[in-house]
């Protein structure tokens, strides 16, 4: 590494004389080494997708659950240092719990995004402490519906202004927030060692559209775990898949583990995909 | 009992003469939290073959006036339990929150059982104690409803002291006293619930309603009532009293215009 022996890794929050952090970009690559992790928004919810690398043998299967669940209604997943991703869902979580305990109601998506960043932000500014080792994505549904305020007792007002806003609002968020702090809104996200492969195929869904539903993209977010997988096939993992739904949706507008038919269902179709990949790469080359 | 605290464990007036009240004169601020505001009176239920049926009216009163007439006195926790609030209405608030934030952090892991009624009563009732130890109890009588562990009807009760009973029927305030005979007459113990049917419990605690709204200065004849099953929870926050026959009230003073 060219920075070996100029000092300017040696301590967090100190600048290289190019701008860089080392510490921070350090940070980066514990993320690389990570299983991937997936996320995607789509018109009706949000789904969440995690490649999670087999340790050892001795696990149990589909226990040590990786995907987290912040409030009722946000879910995160990260890849990257495993405690790191902890403390970071424990703080979201307090950070959810007093919203409500000041506002009465749940913490919007990206209110939660912002403050999260701006906590992982503060751990590349002092010299006791290491950036996160991990990177985030938080999905989320702001409901659209009128959510009573928590311990609200009656209906309000009859007449005169009630508080209620008129007009459509809520809906799908997708955040993820990078070891610096950084953090962007996405309509589909991807971290973790396959995150190049994973980019490219989240391109290809024309998310932006806003036309792919809750279904197709458990479906798709299964088949972009696996093809991301695909160059490292000798280790094991296993497919964690969770989802929020609209609240006329299957989850009613909470973050849950998508139900084991429907993920088994998916991954069926994306070992399919695979091979058909495959075939077809075949049949190209057979016509060039 | 009378719920307050001056009356307690005080000298016997027939033995020892009327108590001088000017000790009770402490000065200092009043003490707002330590008595209720706004409140609910009686909380109704009774249990059936395989499930709960617990009722409630929809007014906070604030001393005698009806102040709010929609008041949700029933809290879902979840498919298998609901709270119901009699007494203080803010401390009840401050209660649905406590539920709130359990229930969401219950809810972190995707797998495990979910609370039932059981686990709920032990932990509210262990806050009501809490608070009164404290000085500073919550002022509500609650009825928890509906299954325990293994799927069976489940009735208990906590109050602002936090003790806790269980019965296969219960009221809650002025119904205590009231309504409790009624529902007894029917139910009179455990042995009877497996013969009573989920028609008959719900027919039995509206009456229970509606004697306790002849009857219950501080109550309204707008209500909420909820039954609890394996199947879950069905709560309906806006039921009438129906057939209500005020013949009885011809013959009672106080009842209507007549004076003597």
């Amino acid at each position: 590494m060219t920075s070996i022996g100029t000092g300017y890794d040696l301590q967090n929050s100190v600048f290289s004389p190019d701008g860089r952090n080392f510490q921070v970009e350090y940070a980066v690559k514990a993320v690389e080494n990570g299983g991937t992790a997936v996320g995607i928004r789509c018109k009706d919810g949000v789904v969440l997708a995690l490649e999670k690398l087999i340790t050892s043998k001795l696990l149990k299967p589909e226990a040590n659950k990786r995907i987290a669940t912040v409030d009722r209604n946000i879910g995160v997943v990260s890849s990257g240092l495993l405690p790191d991703g902890r403390h970071f869902v424990s703080r979201a979580r307090d950070e959810a719990a007093d919203w409500r305990r000041l506002w009465k109601g749940p913490i919007p998506t990206a209110t939660l995004a912002n403050r999260m960043g701006s906590y992982v932000q503060a751990y590349t500014l002092y010299s006791s402490v290491r950036p996160f080792g991990i990177t985030a994505i938080v999905g989320g549904w702001d409901s659209e519906a009128d959510v009573p305020v928590d311990g609200e007792v009656g209906s309000g007002p009859k007449v005169g202004s009630g508080g209620k806003k008129e007009g459509a609002h809520g809906g799908p968020y997708l955040y993820m927030i990078e070891p610096s702090g950084l953090y962007w809104g996405y309509y589909g996200a991807a971290t973790g060692k396959g995150r190049q492969i994973a980019k490219s195929e989240l391109e290809k869904l024309n998310l932006s559209e806003g036309n792919l539903s809750l279904e197709e993209g458990v479906k798709e977010a299964a088949r972009i775990i696996y093809v991301a997988h695909d160059d490292n096939k000798d280790k094991e993992f296993e497919l964690e898949m969770t989802w929020i739904s609209s609240v006329d949706g299957p989850t009613k507008g909470r973050h849950e583990e998508v139900p084991k038919e429907i993920r088994e269902e998916a991954e069926k179709l994306a070992k399919k995909a695979l091979e058909g990949d495959d075939d077809e790469d075949d049949e190209e080359k057979m016509e060039e | 009992m009378n719920h307050l605290p001056q009356a307690w464990g005080r000298p016997r007036d027939d033995v020892y003469g009327a108590y001088d009240q000017s000790h009770f004169q402490m000065g200092g601020p009043n003490q707002h939290t330590q008595s209720p505001i706004v409140t609910g009176t009686s909380v109704v239920a009774a249990k059936f073959k395989d499930g709960i049926v617990i009722a409630a009216d929809n007014l906070a009163s604030y001393g005698s006036l009806a102040r709010f007439t929609d008041v949700k006195r029933l809290r879902k926790f979840n498919d298998q339990v609901v709270v119901g609030f009699g007494g203080d209405v803010s401390d009840m608030q401050y209660l649905d929150r406590l539920l709130n934030s359990l229930d969401i952090r219950e809810n972190y892991g995707s797998d495990g059982t979910p609370l039932n009624a059981k686990n709920l009563h032990t932990y509210l009732s262990k806050v009501m104690y809490k608070r009164r130890s404290d000085f500073n109890p919550l002022w509500n009588h609650l009825l928890i409803a509906g299954l325990d562990g293994e799927d069976k009807p489940f009735l208990a009760s906590a109050d602002l002291l936090g003790t806790t009973f269980s019965a296969p029927t219960l009221a809650t305030g002025f119904g205590a006293h009231l309504a409790q005979p009624i529902l007894r007459r029917s139910i009179p113990d455990e042995a009877a619930v497996p013969n009573v049917s989920r028609e008959e419990a719900v027919l039995l605690v509206k009456e229970a309603m509606k004697v306790l709204f002849y009857r219950d200065a501080r109550s309204m004849d707008k209500y909420s009532i909820a039954v609890v099953t394996k199947d879950g929870v069905e709560l309906k926050q806006d039921e009438k009293l129906e057939s209500q026959s005020w013949a009885f009230a011809e013959g009672i003073r106080g009842y209507g215009t007549q004076v003597n």
